[in-house]
């Protein structure tokens, strides 16, 4: 495809369709709902602008004077505000149009003066929290604006540990509650993790984790080598990953359960990438004990491996099918420089998705429509663009081109989105200049909007929790 | 991202090919064959006998198998070879022999026999390799094992490391000439356990790049083999992009990391 027609289709895709194509699938699946009026309100209801619901979050109230709630408080309302502003979902109110005070309870909260302008929320957020009896105590609502009668629409008590982490954790969760309810009923992400690898100096990488929003960052392997490629579970339970080794580079397995590594043979020689089938009983990966990177899937345990793959070369970062399990996104140099492909997980229908350049690191939308991956489209001496973020459509159109959409643009080198489990989010490496110590995790809605950084320099390869 | 020639096709051919000599030698066989049977026919052809003039005297050919080409330690090889046209026919370290015969030789090292047909009408030359598989040392004390390998520096001189262009793993010319000169050293000193370490520069992706340096080890692993170092003295470590020589963003640095690097296995 050359460039005059690439920008012909891409003009001639409605923006805003993409974006509903991007952020509601994933809720029209849940409702269900054929119609195209009813995806016109979906629309509405979740892309960005005046059309989302626009929801005040009014500050906390202290129930106490100490300076423990003090504390806390002041890590819930910052935390608190910034799950919902990130949700992808809502038009929040910019804490300077507020009313004046701060309503603790329902019988506090005049709703009018959230209703009217400047304001003009449809839904606020409010409560207070304290530490009472060694246990800070949270009471979160949700009220409708408008229905004056019987505005509640969450009600919620938390009793937790009085620390600043708690706190920070209580937050996600009510956070979670009001975009599960208003969300079109898909789970929110703020209590999800991200595991990443951190770039200690050169040479030595280990395997991190750290909170949705980027808190929270703790390292979880110590081997003093170079391990890459995490790959979490969709229990949360297992951390798959690849550690350089005297042999080369093989897979390791991480329990949490267990506290320890646990044994994962892979095989004589090299193996690396491994990806989580979404039942968790088995994962494919990318082995060379012939000397030739192919797909393998193994069980979980590591044993009967089986090669589904067979073409010499480079076959490598395997990604199921999240909804389904059945097809198998990957990376292969058969034809000359590495492509996106998708197969079934048997190893047959193997089809190629790209079109050229340089593509890598492919990672599913949860609804399984969708691949996410990094591409050096325009590939060559002085050709235009760098390695960006893009969104490939799996289904083709009735022509048989698979819709694409660029979500990042002249930011300097892209590298390993991750899908968010609520399909409206994706992590993604950035390094501005290229280099690889620069490398910075951030994220972004999945329409390439609202990009915020994680991370420090420092941190790559982002792989988003399955829940 | 750029590169002088990004765009060069990747070749199809996914391993690279075995040295030439095989293609020589299977020519040289079909030749002899062919050779064989004129030369039976001109034997009983009666128009030989005929009173025209002289021809100049045909130009001898030779030929020389071995059977198997590698071998064991201790284990023989049969020597077979054919000449035609020829009156006097030697073999290097046999001697004179017989214009067709056979024999079963049990070289301790790879040896190249070379066989020389001389007739009236001019020398012809031919030669097989016989490879013969040292097997690897058992572990030796440590103090014995530093000797046992020889020094790096030895090493590094005779066995120098290979670089590839971008995307590629097949050897370049002047890689070529390095494994030849790094078979006969290994070869020299069969006590000599090896790694191949695959790297990559730093541009795409890490993943795919592991794959990249797994092949372009073995593409260095391959022609050592080919060339009589036993495949059990060596071992192939990629590792990618994961380890830079060199972390400018020039194509100079570029080169530097997109190699196959040699090291002794202690």
């Amino acid at each position: 495809m050359d460039s005059k027609t690439h920008i012909r289709r891409v003009r001639s895709i409605p923006f805003h369709s993409i974006l509903a194509l991007l952020v509601s699938a994933f809720i029209l699946a849940v409702h269900c709902t054929p119609s195209a009026r009813a995806q016109d309100n979906i629309l509405t209801g979740t892309s960005s602008g005046a059309t989302s619901i626009r929801l005040a979050v009014a500050d906390f109230k202290p129930l106490a004077a100490d300076p423990q709630t003090a504390t806390c408080k002041q890590t819930f309302d910052a935390t608190l505000y910034a799950d919902l502003a990130s949700a992808g979902i809502f038009d929040i109110v910019s804490k300077s149009l507020l009313p004046a005070g701060t309503p603790g309870a329902p019988p506090e909260i005049v709703l009018q003066n959230y209703s009217n302008a400047p304001s003009s929320a449809a839904m606020v957020a409010f409560g207070s929290l304290g530490v009472a009896g060694g246990k800070l105590v949270v009471n979160g609502y949700l009220f409708d604006t408008k229905n004056l009668q019987y505005p509640q629409v969450i009600a919620k008590q938390y009793s937790v540990d009085p620390t600043e982490d708690a706190a920070r954790q209580t937050a996600h969760r009510f956070a979670d509650e009001i975009v599960y309810r208003l969300g079109g009923g898909v789970p929110g992400i703020a209590e999800t993790k991200i595991y990443y690898v951190d770039r200690l100096s050169p040479g030595i990488k280990e395997i991190w984790a750290m909170d949705y929003d980027g808190a929270n960052q703790h390292a979880i392997t110590h081997l003093g080598t170079d391990s890459i490629s995490p790959r979490i579970s969709p229990d949360n339970s297992r951390l798959a990953f690849a550690s350089l080794g005297k042999y080369g580079f093989q897979l390791k397995m991480y329990s949490f359960l267990l506290d320890r590594y646990i044994d994962f043979p892979s095989g004589n020689g090299s193996a690396e990438s491994p990806a989580w089938a979404p039942s968790g009983n088995e994962l494919a990966y990318a082995a060379a004990p012939n000397g030739s990177f192919e797909i393998w899937i193994a069980d979980s345990n590591g044993n009967l491996a089986r090669r589904i793959t067979s073409f010499r070369g480079g076959n490598v970062s395997p990604a199921y099918n999240p909804k389904t399990g059945a097809q198998i996104a990957f990376v292969s140099d058969r034809t000359g420089l590495p492509q996106l492909y998708i197969m079934n997980s048997d190893g047959s229908s193997v089809q190629r998705l790209t079109d050229g350049g340089y593509a890598s690191s492919p990672s599913w939308s949860p609804n399984g429509q969708y691949i996410t991956f990094a591409w050096d489209r325009k590939y060559g001496p002085g050709a235009p663009g760098g390695q960006d973020i893009y969104v490939i459509q799996v289904a083709p159109n009735a022509d048989g081109a698979h819709t694409i959409l660029q979500l990042t643009h002249d930011g300097g080198r892209c590298d390993f989105p991750s899908w968010s489990p609520d399909g409206r989010h994706i992590a993604y490496a950035n390094s501005a200049d290229g280099r690889p110590e620069h490398m910075r995790i951030w994220s972004m809605l999945a329409d390439g909007t609202q990009r915020r950084p994680l991370t420090g320099p420092g941190a790559d390869m982002p792989n988003w929790s399955w829940k | 991202m750029t590169d002088p020639r990004p765009f060069q096709p990747r070749s199809f051919r996914a391993w690279p090919a075995r040295p030439h000599r095989a293609a020589l030698l299977l020519a040289a066989a079909l030749c002899a064959l062919s050779g064989c049977h004129k030369n039976a026919a001109t034997g009983t052809n009666p128009n030989s006998l005929a009173p025209t003039p002289a021809p100049l005297p045909p130009v001898p050919t030779a030929s020389l198998t071995a059977d198997p080409l590698a071998i064991d330690l201790g284990q023989s090889v049969v020597l077979n070879w054919r000449t035609t046209d020829a009156n006097n026919v030697t073999i290097d370290g046999i001697g004179p022999v017989n214009p067709n015969g056979t024999q079963t030789v049990a070289p301790s090292t790879s040896t190249n026999f070379h066989i020389v047909a001389k007739g009236d009408g001019g020398t012809t030359e031919a030669s097989v390799r016989v490879t013969v598989r040292v097997p690897v040392a058992p572990t030796a004390p440590a103090d014995t094992g530093a000797a046992d390998m020889g020094s790096e520096a030895a090493f590094h001189d005779n066995v120098p490391d290979i670089f590839f262009d971008y995307d590629s793993y097949d050897l370049r010319p002047d890689a070529q000439a390095a494994t030849v000169k790094a078979s006969s050293y290994l070869v020299a000193h069969p006590d000599i356990r090896i790694v191949i370490g695959g790297y990559c520069d730093d541009r795409g992706s890490a993943e795919y790049n592991l794959a990249l340096g797994e092949n372009r080890a073995n593409a260095a692993k391959t022609a050592l083999v080919n060339a009589g170092v036993a495949p059990a003295r060596i071992r192939v470590v990629s590792y990618g992009k994961e380890k830079q020589f060199c972390t400018d963003e020039t194509e100079a640095c570029w080169q530097q990391n997109r190699r196959a690097q040699f090291s002794l296995d202690r």
